[in-house]
């Protein structure tokens, strides 16, 4: 019988050397869906019928998001600046902060939220029922069938996702300043112009669409991968849904440092 | 023509194929028989590949088919056909979309053409035009399987397989379906590799039989041959009994 090591060390490195693998799994997938890309057949019909799932039907949670954030942002902004007689920041801040930050990575979290199990749970259902084997006897590679539409539509959407949830914050805070604190709304808007610049913008769509590779990416593996019936779907989803998480706020903060990190 | 030569697998610590060996020869409709569990849906799957083996060879018309990549092995895919034991029906599509799928997909026909050749592969099996805009999860069991059925034989595949095709029919449906099966062998000239529990059903299909048993070939023969085979699994299995070699083995601790 072999003797169980349960030394923490142990316990440590076979996490570290199993994540490890994870990666590295995950890695090839992405490297073989990205190949793809480039291979035709796109099956470009699926590509539209996701980014309709994905964005048309992502807008009313995005849209709510991002208008309550805006506006309780405003409102804290407000009272942390009337400390200082700087009440007048607060549409400056409220831009920079959705636009830069909180548009971008709330509207891809809801968003993963939303996509990334439905892929997981989709996919992961054609693949222990078979139908993923069935697809590859009907000489159709399920890579560019199922894969690459979901990564095409995700990359493309996000960005106007974002966009979206980027102008109705700024209006979330637009409303609360104007209704509430007494700001002076032409002053508001002027304001936010003047704040807002092109690479605020830039960078976040840089990140919508990251997001958006990210959302499909963790779906797909996930689901593509799973096995072991109803149980296996099921971890495949909690799993695509954690995992996406993780990867956009960590990909958020590469991408503000390498942006923004050299700034004054 | 099909080629196994000593194919092995396992599942994690589970031997399931320990060297097949299997040859079936171009036109011939061979019917695999063997007790539940005994690896011959694997055996199906090795051959087109959804399972990897982990030793020996698999050549289909002389070419190897082992460790092709996903390019050449959708080339040699193309000569399948393939109906699976769950059915395995792409549930986001319209019944009449499964059975055309590979004539769309794969051969680029046009949806109104293939729409038609569809409904007559539905027809083939016994199912009416108006089962063709259903959704497969409106099907029952023995439905699907019939669609799978049409549309493994679709796009008139050269080597077709059948993983139970009658399981789950009646007994009229089941000899329908046998019809269609020695059809596609003789007017299409295809080569059938067929898995049944059913007699009846293998001795109407077969040119050849074979015998899975753990994992090995141990008997192969004329269908002719299958009563007199002179092996005991053989006989204890087309007869049915509860008692004899393979009995023997489930009771071992
Ligand atoms: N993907 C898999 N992962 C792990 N084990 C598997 C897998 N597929 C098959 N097996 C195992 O391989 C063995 C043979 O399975 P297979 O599906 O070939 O049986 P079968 O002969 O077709 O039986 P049945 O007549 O019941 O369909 C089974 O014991 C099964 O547990
Ligand atoms: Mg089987």
């Amino acid at each position: 019988m072999e003797v169980r090591v349960n030394n923490p060390l142990a316990i440590i490195g076979r996490i570290f050397l199993s994540s490890l693998a994870e990666v590295g799994r995950l890695s090839q997938f992405a490297s073989i869906a990205l190949i793809h890309i480039f291979r035709p057949p796109i099956y470009w019909r699926l590509a539209l019928q996701q980014m309709w799932l994905i964005g048309y039907n992502s807008l009313p949670v995005v849209g709510l998001t991002a208008l309550f954030t805006g506006a309780a942002l405003a409102q804290q902004i407000f009272v942390g600046g009337s400390r200082f007689n700087a009440e007048s920041v607060v549409p400056g801040v409220v831009v920079i902060a959705i636009v830069r930050e909180l548009g971008p990575v709330l509207g891809g979290l809801m968003v993963a939220g939303r996509v990334s199990s439905a892929m997981a749970a989709e996919l992961g259902t054609m693949r222990v029922t078979e139908q993923i084997d069935a697809l590859t006897t009907l000489s159709t590679d399920p890579i560019n069938y199922l894969i690459v539409p979901r990564l095409i539509a995700a990359v493309i959407t996000l960005p106007f996702l974002v966009l979206v949830a980027n102008v109705i914050g700024v209006l979330g805070g637009f409303m609360i300043g104007t209704e509430r604190l007494g700001l002076n709304a032409g002053t508001y808007l002027q304001v936010t112009a003047d704040f807002l610049e092109r690479a605020d913008v830039v960078s976040s769509l840089v990140k919508a669409a990251v997001f958006g590779f990210i959302i499909a990416l963790m779906g797909s593996y996930h689901g593509y991968n799973s096995r072991g019936g109803a149980q296996g779907v099921g971890k495949a989803t909690t799993n695509a849904v954690v995992s996406a998480f993780i990867m956009i706020l960590l990909a958020n903060l590469i991408i503000t440092v390498i942006v923004f990190g050299n700034q004054l | 023509m099909i080629e196994m030569h000593e194919v092995t697998k396992a599942f994690g610590p589970k031997q399931v194929l320990n060297g097949i060996n299997l040859t079936i020869k171009k036109g011939q409709s061979l019917v695999v028989i063997g007790g539940s569990g005994s690896g011959k849906s694997v055996t199906l799957k090795c051959i087109l590949g959804i399972v990897h083996p982990d030793s020996g060879s698999i050549k289909v018309d002389g070419q190897e088919v082992t460790g092709l990549s996903a390019r050449e092995r959708k080339k040699v895919l193309s000569k399948f056909g393939m109906l699976f034991q769950s059915a395995a029906l792409f549930d986001s599509l319209p019944v009449w979309q499964n059975v055309a799928f590979g004539l769309i997909q794969g051969k680029g026909m046009k949806k109104a053409e293939a729409k038609e050749i569809a409904i007559e592969k539905l027809r083939r099996v016994g199912l009416t035009p108006d089962v063709g805009d259903l959704s497969p999860a409106e099907l029952s069991g023995g439905m699907q399987k019939r669609v799978g059925l049409a549309r493994a034989i679709a796009t008139e595949p050269e080597i077709i397989f059948f993983d139970e095709p009658t399981t789950g029919l009646d007994p009229i449906m089941a000899d329908v379906i046998n019809d269609l099966i020695v059809e596609c062998v003789t007017d299409l000239g295809a080569t059938t590799l067929s898995i049944t529990h059913d007699m009846a059903s293998a001795r109407k299909i077969a040119d050849r039989i074979t015998m899975i048993y753990e994992g090995r070939m141990i008997w192969e023969g004329d269908k002719k041959e299958i009563d007199v085979s002179g092996n005991d699994y053989v006989d204890q299995f087309i007869h049915g009994r509860a008692h004899g070699p393979i009995q023997m083995q489930l009771l071992k601790p």
